[in-house]
């Protein structure tokens, strides 16, 4: 029962090993093999979502050494729910992949699983130097999958995003050095105890080092000022891949929620909300910058890479609240946003491939095949993105609206909040309405020349841009349960003691 | 031992952050290389420093060092070396395919996305 918790992690390393060793075996079977993978992963995050639904904090200690001397795996509600939403994605993007775009480089499916291995692992530590192997595991195969099938602009992308990662790696380990030389520990539960006793000739250094590490969070977030890599690296990446990148923001979300709610939470003593003070006016600009950007860009992909930006804004200013119902409400938007943009990059390519030299350039061209099918996903993505009644977008804004009328908050957040969230709603409805009109209303009723005509995009493609809408519509459905979990998360969160305790042992 | 150290450390990132922010993609991997030796060495120094003193239990031993920075370095140490190689060769093939070192691929000022 207990080798539950590093099952998640085990299961795509070993896939992605044995993928590796396979890899002269016909494609078919090696699709099939990743995709069982995903498959048993899925089912794997929703057991472990059963088993700490009831508040359990499950800990799996590497090689049975006690906390805090050896590296800790934990698993509780907030991580269970990561791991869920990204082997759902996980199996959308893959099945996409297998379409096709996995034949146009080596070794895709290898770097799939041990990207899927990285973030399982990065959700699941509770151990800050482990955290940092995990992201540098995710890291490398991101890159080898950001430059996945190659070219000129894919490669220029690649150079910035991995450049900007490994100084953000130099920033995150001098963070750890500076927790270790202060607090002598790694162990995230133990630093939590010890930041909350830190001597006070110490508190500058752990405060140094606590806004360095939130500084690189901010970096994987693409929290502004640090966003600038996303856009063209989303942008110029293949389709799946960037479908699933939708959730590479949101580990950087992701940490930051774990390590400023359980190390530097209210509980903190005279660190305590050390990273609060700084999220919410940053997720703010981050969500009207985003939102900016989608406005102002020219092509489809670029446009869906500022709405990622603009969705992890909106999370995190959800999560900036600080109380249970915005967390909650942060939390719930996550899955959302990922399957929303991933239903945009997946259609972006389809839309891409029916029009020739334009590509998914904002401009007046030919009819795609298909074009009645692709118009209906694009019109779903834009509700869906822009969060109009009835799909999930809708709710999950409502929730944090909901959340911000809390009268408990600084008078000035509720109306900050407000109206960056409902104007940024309104402009992202804008900017994809014109959009459409470009590609789909005003399309000139010329063909395209046979030379670069392509098929119509598939059944089997638009079946899986509409799967990801029709889990909007599943979010939409069980909203309630849903959103009950999510707010059954945050208070977790928001209680770190039970976590230090599951982790460290009864204390006296 | 302590301010030597210091200084090597401060120079290092200095040094490494100058090179990264260069234009053409040598430095920027130089810069890399360079920012990691100066995180390895803190990393290294957060343990204390000591000299000739064993980092397991031994009989008789008069003290201890701190092993777990050792470990935290080596890993350190393997990693950035895996990712200092995956950037050499990016850096090589972003020279090929775009005909220049430079960073954005150009050394005109172009709109990149």
């Amino acid at each position: 029962m207990t080798h539950l918790v590093i099952a998640p992690v085990l299961v795509p390393l070993l896939t992605g090993i044995v993928l590796l060793l396979l890899r002269g075996m016909d494609l078919r079977w090696r699709r099939g093999l990743a995709l069982v993978s995903v498959l048993g992963q899925i089912a794997l995050a929703l057991v472990l979502t059963r088993a700490v639904a009831d508040g359990t904090i499950l800990v799996y200690a590497l090689g049975h050494w006690p906390a805090p001397f050896g590296i800790v795996l934990v698993a509780d509600r907030l991580a269970a729910w990561m791991l869920v939403t990204t082997a759902v994605l996980a199996l959308f993007a893959l099945a996409y992949a297998c379409l096709g775009t996995d034949r146009e480089g080596r070794h895709f499916h290898v770097l799939f699983q041990l990207q899927l291995f990285g973030l399982s692992g990065a959700f699941l530590t509770g151990d800050l130097f482990n955290l940092f192997v995990f992201f540098e595991v995710l890291l490398i195969a991101s890159y080898g999958l950001l430059l996945h099938g190659g070219g000129r602009l894919r490669t220029r992308a690649g150079l910035h995003y991995v450049v900007i990662n490994l100084a953000g790696s130099a920033l995150f380990l001098i963070a750890a050095g500076i927790f270790y030389g202060v607090l002598g520990t790694l162990n995230l539960a133990d630093l939590a105890v010890k930041v909350a006793a830190v001597r006070p000739e110490n508190l500058p250094l752990v405060r140094t080092a606590g806004l360095l590490l939130f500084g690189v969070f901010a970096l994987k977030a693409a929290l502004v000022p640090l966003y600038l890599w996303l856009p063209a690296a989303y942008a110029n990446t293949s389709a799946p891949v960037a479908a699933l990148f939708a959730i590479m923001t949101k580990v950087g979300a992701y940490a930051i929620l774990r390590v400023s709610t359980l190390v530097f939470g209210t509980g903190a003593g005279p660190a305590a909300d050390l990273m609060a003070d700084w999220l919410l006016p940053l997720a703010l600009l981050t969500l009207a910058l985003g939102m900016l950007g989608a406005a102002g860009s020219d092509r489809l992909r670029v446009q869906t890479a500022y709405l990622v930006l603009a969705s992890v804004g909106t999370l995190l200013a959800a999560g900036g609240l600080g109380t249970a119902a915005g967390i909650g409400a942060g939390l719930w938007y996550l899955p959302h946003s990922c399957f929303a943009a991933a239903a945009l990059f997946l259609l972006a390519d389809l839309i891409a491939r029916g029009r020739g030299d334009l590509a998914d350039r904002l401009a007046p061209g030919p009819v795609m095949g298909r074009h009645w099918v692709l118009g209906v996903l694009f019109f779903l993505c834009a509700i869906a993105i822009s969060g109009l009644p009835p799909l999930s977008g809708f709710i999950g804004k409502f929730l944090i609206l909901r959340a911000a009328l809390d009268p408990a908050l600084a008078a000035w957040v509720p109306w900050c909040l407000l109206a960056v969230v409902l104007a940024g709603g309104l402009l992202a409805l804008m900017t994809l309405a014109r959009g459409g009109s470009l590609l789909f209303y005003r399309a000139t009723e010329q063909e395209l020349d046979p030379g670069v005509q392509t098929p119509p995009p598939t059944g089997a493609a638009l079946g899986l841009v509409a799967g990801l809408l029709a889990l909007g519509v599943a979010m939409t459905v069980w909203a309630g349960p849903l959103s009950d979990y999510t707010t059954a998360v945050a208070r977790q969160l928001l209680k770190p003691a039970d976590y230090v305790q599951a982790v460290m042992g009864p204390r006296s | 031992m302590e301010a030597l150290l210091s200084l090597i450390i401060g120079l290092l990132t200095a040094c490494g952050i100058y090179l990264l922010l260069r234009a053409r993609t040598f430095p920027v991997v130089l810069g890399l290389s360079l920012l990691s030796y100066a995180v390895n060495l803190f990393l290294f120094a957060m343990g204390r420093l000591t000299i000739g003193r064993a980092p397991i239990i031994t009989p008789g031993a008069a003290g201890y060092t701190d092993p777990l920075p050792q470990a935290l370095v080596l890993t350190a140490i393997v990693i950035g070396f895996a990712m200092t190689a995956f950037v050499i060769m990016l850096a090589l093939k972003a020279r090929a395919e775009l005909g220049n070192d430079h960073v954005d691929g150009t050394h005109e000022p172009e709109k990149i996305i």
